[in-house]
């Protein structure tokens, strides 16, 4: 027996199971590169919300047509993987379709349900491929979508469909070598789709029957092993963020702005207000809000690499709407690309380069309303808002660099206890003017 | 507040007036609607008067920890003071905050906003509408205010606030979950917007415009003038009003 095609399927799966460790442990240390923040609580809820939002796609029922196409891909992409295991199998033990030997009918069975499932995969991403390119849609086609973003999202459609037609090709080859009775093709019985182009290759001979098989057989493995090691690298890494990222979703009100407890306790002193536990003074170095990816939490950073840049958030926005330069896709790419420069630089920021400034302009920080419809409308719960604030923590306070009229609000507060100026003796005019009113009729 | 105290009497609820209730003269009519209505209904209510400051709510969407901070603690020694259990206010900014963000510097209160205590007036039968007095039949549109729709999901009680003044509610395409922004929060009432093609509240009044409404309600200050500047930029001022829940609710009883 012929050892070496099973070596060399030994080494392939080696090098890409070692590139994609590789790739992982540094995406997480990328996320890692964020600040604490507590999300252990409320694990029921977190299930709960992973299972409907992320399992079961719910927010990406708002919109029916993505939806059912992107639900045909997904459902295509957990299933067909279930083969991906009897073909690493196959290609470790120097075995053909070694299930098919005790499942019987079920595996003809099941192989058919796989290939209509490759066939919906395959018609879906054609689909979104015109809807991208022909229909151009309006939220594909936004400033920060030009280059490498679009590019991306169209070589993961055309390897989809590559990996479909790999299937279906490699399925009828071998249903034609099985009817010639070549030895190791195991009689598998007709699959459903594939048997429809049979035809095509019964004028092949056997051996280029052999070769057009195996070469199906190989791109299809060998594609899967690379597409997993690209999607580490791309937008597309939703199919795996979107999972642990809705377990993280912030449950609680979406008005609710974090907290910051270092200075509660500053207040809490000039107000005179006793203090509980050991009020440390603020460490060294540490700084109010966020200029950098380290002064974002973990939670912002895997935020930023579950974005798979569908651009919902954006389409919804009313600053970008109306024009404005704000684009809540752009913030989490720009949060995400510099997570990767910083831990391509070993997690330092010492490179003259920071998110605020370099990524995100305050223009686009400044034009937010914070009125949330990116949150609603992101599929897998990404808060761009909740960046944007921090990021507008450090402008206010460690750069006193508001916008002047919100310097001129901050002093209204200050000095007049209102965000406009008027008198504070004058707040309860409004009930002299009732009973003037009430006492002239 | 001071003087009940005083007199040693505690109230049902604090009507939290918040600053554009105060200070904003077309706000202050609703100011002045609300209090009609809980006056009508005999709720025991103080407001703080002077004693009320600024939630913070500006000053922390704009950056500002520390003056927000400052506020929040300053008020909540206030509210702790008298004692105060609840609260109602006509502001969502107000609501949210104190509902949301006084609880982690130590101030815990039932907050509820005015349209869901003008919905429990309702339900409970103490404010009855005989067929819905002069709105019955005609057509009122909903804008949802971020703060009280997406932030604190009350989609329903404004709405069913206007049930019950028998009018036809129409929605706007974008609405409750999906509702757009007026434009004006996030500190943004306080400054220019940024550069763009458009004002977000010229956007939100052609969609309410195009409802065919002749009022567009609203429960939120900001709301309030965002809308009705935008309906004056389209000088439809004379046949669309823009009002308060709490103005069409006095209205329809004849406060």
């Amino acid at each position: 027996m012929n050892l070496i095609p099973q070596l060399i399927f030994v080494l392939i799966l080696g090098v890409f199971t070692f590139l994609i460790y590789r790739r992982v442990a540094r995406i997480k240390a990328n996320i890692l590169l964020g600040r604490s923040a507590d999300y252990s609580d409320q694990s029921t809820a977190r299930w709960k919300t992973m299972g409907l939002v992320a399992f079961g796609q719910k927010k990406m029922f708002k919109r029916w047509v993505p939806a059912t196409l992107h639900f045909m891909i997904y459902a295509g992409f957990i299933l067909i993987n279930l083969e991906v295991l009897e073909i690493i199998l196959d290609g470790l033990l120097g075995t053909h379709r070694l299930f098919a030997a005790f499942m019987g009918g079920f595996y003809t069975f099941l192989i058919s349900f796989f290939e209509i499932l490759a066939v919906l995969v395959l018609v879906s991403c054609v689909v979104f491929l015109i809807r991208r390119n022909i229909l151009k849609l309006d939220r594909f086609h936004k400033i920060e979508m030009k280059g490498w973003p679009a590019l991306d999202a169209n070589l993961i459609l055309i390897i989809e469909i590559a990996l479909m037609v790999a299937i279906l090709k490699m399925n009828a080859a071998d249903q034609v070598l099985q009817s010639r009775g070549v030895p190791h093709y195991t009689q598998t019985g007709s699959f459903l789709i594939s048997s429809m182009l049979v035809p095509f290759f019964q004028s092949y001979s056997d051996n280029m029957l052999l070769v057009a098989e195996r070469a199906a057989w190989w791109l299809h493995i060998v594609g899967i092993f690379a597409f997993a090691l690209y999607v580490t690298y791309s937008k597309h890494l939703h199919i795996f963020m979107a999972f642990p990222n809705t377990y993280y979703s912030r449950l609680e009100p979406k008005g609710k702005m974090d907290n910051m407890p270092e200075i509660t306790n500053e207040v809490k002193m000039m107000l005179g207000v006793p203090v509980e536990g050991d009020p440390a003074p603020p460490a060294e170095g540490m700084k109010f809000g966020a200029k950098d990816v380290n002064d974002l939490t973990w939670k912002n950073l895997m935020d930023a690499y579950a974005c798979t840049e569908c651009g919902r958030c954006t389409s919804e926005c009313p600053a970008n709407i109306t024009g404005k330069s704000l684009s809540p896709r752009k913030i989490m790419m720009d949060t995400r690309d510099r997570a990767e420069e910083v831990g391509a630089n070993a997690g330092s920021t010492d490179d003259g380069k920071s998110l605020l400034g370099d990524y995100i302009t305050k223009e686009e920080i400044n034009a937010c309303t914070t009125c949330n419809a990116c949150v609603e409308a992101c599929p897998v719960n990404i808060s761009p808002v909740e960046i944007i604030l921090q990021l507008r923590r450090y402008v206010a306070m460690e750069e006193s660099g508001a916008p002047a009229s919100w310097n001129s609000m901050f002093s209204n507060v200050e000095t007049n206890f209102a965000p406009w100026k008027f008198a504070p003796t004058d707040r309860f005019k409004w009930a002299d003017e009732m009973l003037d009113k009430n006492s002239g009729e | 507040m001071a003087e009940l105290t005083a007199a040693g009497e505690v109230p049902e609820v604090l009507f939290w007036v918040g600053c554009a209730g105060s200070f904003d003269d077309r706000y202050k009519a609703v100011t002045k609607a609300f209090v009609k209505i809980l006056n009508h209904v005999g709720v025991k209510f103080a407001v703080l008067g002077p004693e009320e400051t600024c939630t913070g709510d500006p000053a922390r969407r704009a950056g500002n920890e520390f003056l927000f901070q400052m506020q929040a603690m300053a008020n909540i020694q206030v509210l702790d003071g008298y004692g105060i259990k609840k609260i109602v206010t006509a502001c969502p900014h107000c609501f949210n905050t104190i509902k949301n963000e006084y609880p982690e510097l130590g101030g815990n209160y039932e907050v509820v906003h005015h349209s869901q205590f003008l919905q429990q007036l309702i339900d409970d039968g103490k404010v009855v509408l005989k067929n819905g007095g002069e709105f019955k039949g005609k057509k009122i549109t909903f804008h949802d205010s971020c703060y009280l729709g997406r932030s604190n999901g009350v989609y329903e009680a404004p709405r069913s606030v206007l049930q019950a003044l028998d009018a036809e509610l129409v929605e706007m395409k974008r609405c409750k979950t999906k509702g757009l922004c007026c434009g004006a929060g996030g500190g943004q009432m306080f400054k220019d917007a940024e550069p763009g093609n458009k004002e977000i509240n010229i956007e939100r009044t052609e969609e309410a415009l195009a409802t065919g409404a002749s009022t567009i309600a609203v429960g939120c200050p900001f709301c309030m003038t965002m809308m009705s500047d935008g309906v004056k930029n389209k000088e439809q001022e004379s046949v669309v009003k823009v009002k308060d829940l709490a103005e069409l609710i006095a209205e329809a009883k004849g406060l």
